[in-house]
């Protein structure tokens, strides 16, 4: 029983960290340019679906660094063909544009690689148990782990201590100051989007691992992102991070209890959080 | 008089159009049960425009209480044995509630903020209906179950066999509903929400209560919904959890936005364009998915005014 429930609190760390990783990027995004970009989802499936078609050539790693660089690119063109367009307008039109998108991109992934369910091979050295006892760590779920937990690192290490990082932060506090200050607000905010991408498309190779790729991959994650920036509070990063792993956990202890409920576990969570504080975690006052 | 000629008009044509309408679809290659779905669907998006259009708040979520009226019927149905009057009774509850519920949830919320909640919270009910297989079916849907004809005593009204007078009760309750909601729009408590929605702070400052306001509105707009979703159920003979998905609520919105937000008929405008249009491409090609969501992006960049919207800028310009 309590190799069980270990295994599932484990589970629901990795699946946590997952929702994290979309949702700091879905968060960035939202923070700084006020869209919810219901694509994200889309951009994943395509991070996973890249690294795919590369692994041949460039081997797994090769494929890890790449795949997420070029779904990052993909991401920021788009930026600045659609979604710069919809800036300072009404939330209704972004929010439908990225749908549209996730649409499209959706469809793109199943023209272009099958509807099927692919495999996508990982290191044997990676696939190790590293203990009879917890037959569940394998290697690949503690390197997955890893590089989630050094992805988050970079992430806030950048935001804190670059040039960059603080545009970026000053901007989500008040872009037009930033802007009145001689920053570029359109080159801020495209790189911030192609930075959001980039956290989905390593999202995509490390899913594709654990997963493999379908189509609807990244549909079935988008959820759980967005309750994850709504638990840990609108405007905050570590918020997010915590929404995440904290209904990734909760989904998995569910998952012993009541197989059945772990979908809608993360659900009543939000509502919960909803009625007693609805700002969000750690969401900061006002900004809701 | 002239404000009266002018909301006179519209009506007229749009009544006129829709009694008329199993008639004439079949010579543009349409068929009775497009029209229903025209209606159905319209009425939906009429009732998300309650409101999206005229109190200012975007839901992304409203399927859900249209699900949950369609899964209502269906149960109402199949477990219960009611006829189709009380299943229509039942899914619109089922529906109203949960929005009742909901809403006094996410009240105080604003913008992209209660956009994201609205899309979250309608994910519980789809995974509810998806997971409980022994009563919902899951995900092959709740089968077993037709709309039972209905029967006035002196006379009976078939409505299972027959395509048109199934048409024509889905018309009596759309347009009940439309002219439900049209009174509500123009009585004082319709114009609270348009200053709401005008700004908020200033309606607040006039000692308007916008927290219940938008709360009523959500669930008025919800009840609508529901009933679109009985009506919905009814018009397939089948519920699946498809009906509950967050999809759905983008396409109510973008039929909203399509036809004209601002207006009170363009959201059944909008949804003729997308059901004609989806049902024309998904017959002609495995990857209508792409072109629904190339229709939203176009909509967007070029439509966000919607139909009815980029008309009425024309005729202001010709009288101007």
């Amino acid at each position: 029983m309590t190799q069980l429930v270990l295994f599932n609190v484990f589970n629901g760390l990795i699946v946590g960290a997952f929702y994290a990783l979309m949702a700091l990027g879905l968060s960035l995004i939202l923070n700084l340019s006020g869209v919810i970009n219901f694509a994200h989802g889309g951009f994943l499936a395509l991070g996973g679906y890249i690294a795919f078609t590369l692994v041949p050539y460039v081997g797994f790693w090769g494929g890890l660094v790449l795949a997420p660089v070029l779904t990052a690119l993909i991401g920021l063109l788009l930026e600045k063909v659609l979604i710069r367009r919809l800036y300072g307008r009404d939330p209704l039109y972004s929010l439908l544009l990225t749908f549209g998108l996730a649409y499209i991109l959706e469809d793109a992934t199943r023209y272009i690689w099958g509807a099927r369910s692919l495999p996508y091979e990982v290191p044997s050295w990676l696939n190790y148990s590293l203990s009879p006892g917890l037959f569940f760590l394998t290697g690949y779920r503690l390197f997955m782990v890893a590089l989630v937990a050094a992805a988050v690192a970079g992430l806030f290490a950048l935001l804190k201590y670059t040039r960059l990082g603080m545009r970026i932060r000053a901007g989500t506090l008040d872009l037009e100051t930033v802007s009145v200050l001689g920053v570029n607000v359109r080159i801020l905010r495209n790189v911030n989007f192609g930075l959001g991408i980039y956290l989905a498309g390593i999202a995509g190779v490390l899913a594709a691992g654990m997963l493999g790729l379908q189509p609807t991959i990244g549909a079935s994650l988008i959820m759980p992102s967005f309750v994850a920036i709504i638990v840990g509070g609108l405007g905050s990063l570590p918020g997010t991070l915590l929404g995440g792993l904290l209904i990734g956990v909760a989904s998995g202890v569910t998952a012993v209890f009541a197989p059945s409920g772990t979908e809608a576990v993360i659900y009543v969570i939000m509502a919960i959080v909803l009625l007693v504080r609805p700002r969000g975690l750690l969401g900061e006052e006002g900004r809701v | 008089m002239i404000n009266a000629a002018r909301r006179f008009w519209p009506t007229v044509t749009v009544c006129l159009i829709l009694l008329a309408m199993p008639y004439w679809m079949p010579l543009f290659g349409g068929y009775t049960e497009l029209s229903t779905r025209i209606l159905v669907l319209g009425l939906a998006a009429m009732a998300l425009n309650f409101l999206l259009g005229f109190t200012g708040v975007l839901s992304f979520g409203h399927a859900a209480y249209f699900g949950l009226g369609a899964y209502g019927v269906g149960m109402a149905i199949k477990y219960l044995g009611t006829g189709t009057v009380s299943a229509i009774a039942v899914g619109t509850c089922a529906g109203t509630l949960a929005a009742a519920l909901v809403g006094r949830l996410i009240v105080h919320l604003r913008g992209v903020y209660f956009a994201m909640v609205t899309i979250a919270f309608g994910q519980v009910f789809y995974f509810i209906a998806f997971r409980w297989n022994s009563v919902t079916g899951g995900d092959d849907g709740l089968t077993g179950w037709r709309r039972v004809p209905l029967d006035f005593g002196i006379a009976k009204l078939d409505i299972l066999a027959g395509d048109k007078s199934f048409y024509y009760l889905v018309l009596v309750v759309f347009l009940a509903a439309a002219a439900a909601m049209a009174a509500l729009i123009r009585s004082p408590f319709g114009r609270t929400l348009v200053a709401i929605r005008e700004n908020e702070r200033r309606a607040r400052f006039l000692g308007i209560d916008v927290e219940r306001h938008m709360w009523f509105s959500f669930v008025i707009s919800s009840l609508f919904v529901s009933i679109a979703g009985s009506l919905f159920a009814l018009l397939n003979n089948f519920v699946d959890p498809r009906v509950l998905r967050w999809d759905l609520s983008g396409s109510f919105v973008i039929m909203a936005v399509l036809g004209g937000m601002r207006s009170f008929w363009g959201p059944l405008v909008g949804a003729a364009v997308f059901v004609v249009l989806q049902d024309y491409v998904s017959s002609k090609t495995e990857n209508w998915m792409s072109f629904v969501g190339l229709f939203f992006v176009l909509v967007v960049l070029f439509f966000p005014r919607g139909l009815l919207g980029l008309l009425r800028r024309r005729s202001s310009h010709e009288s101007a």
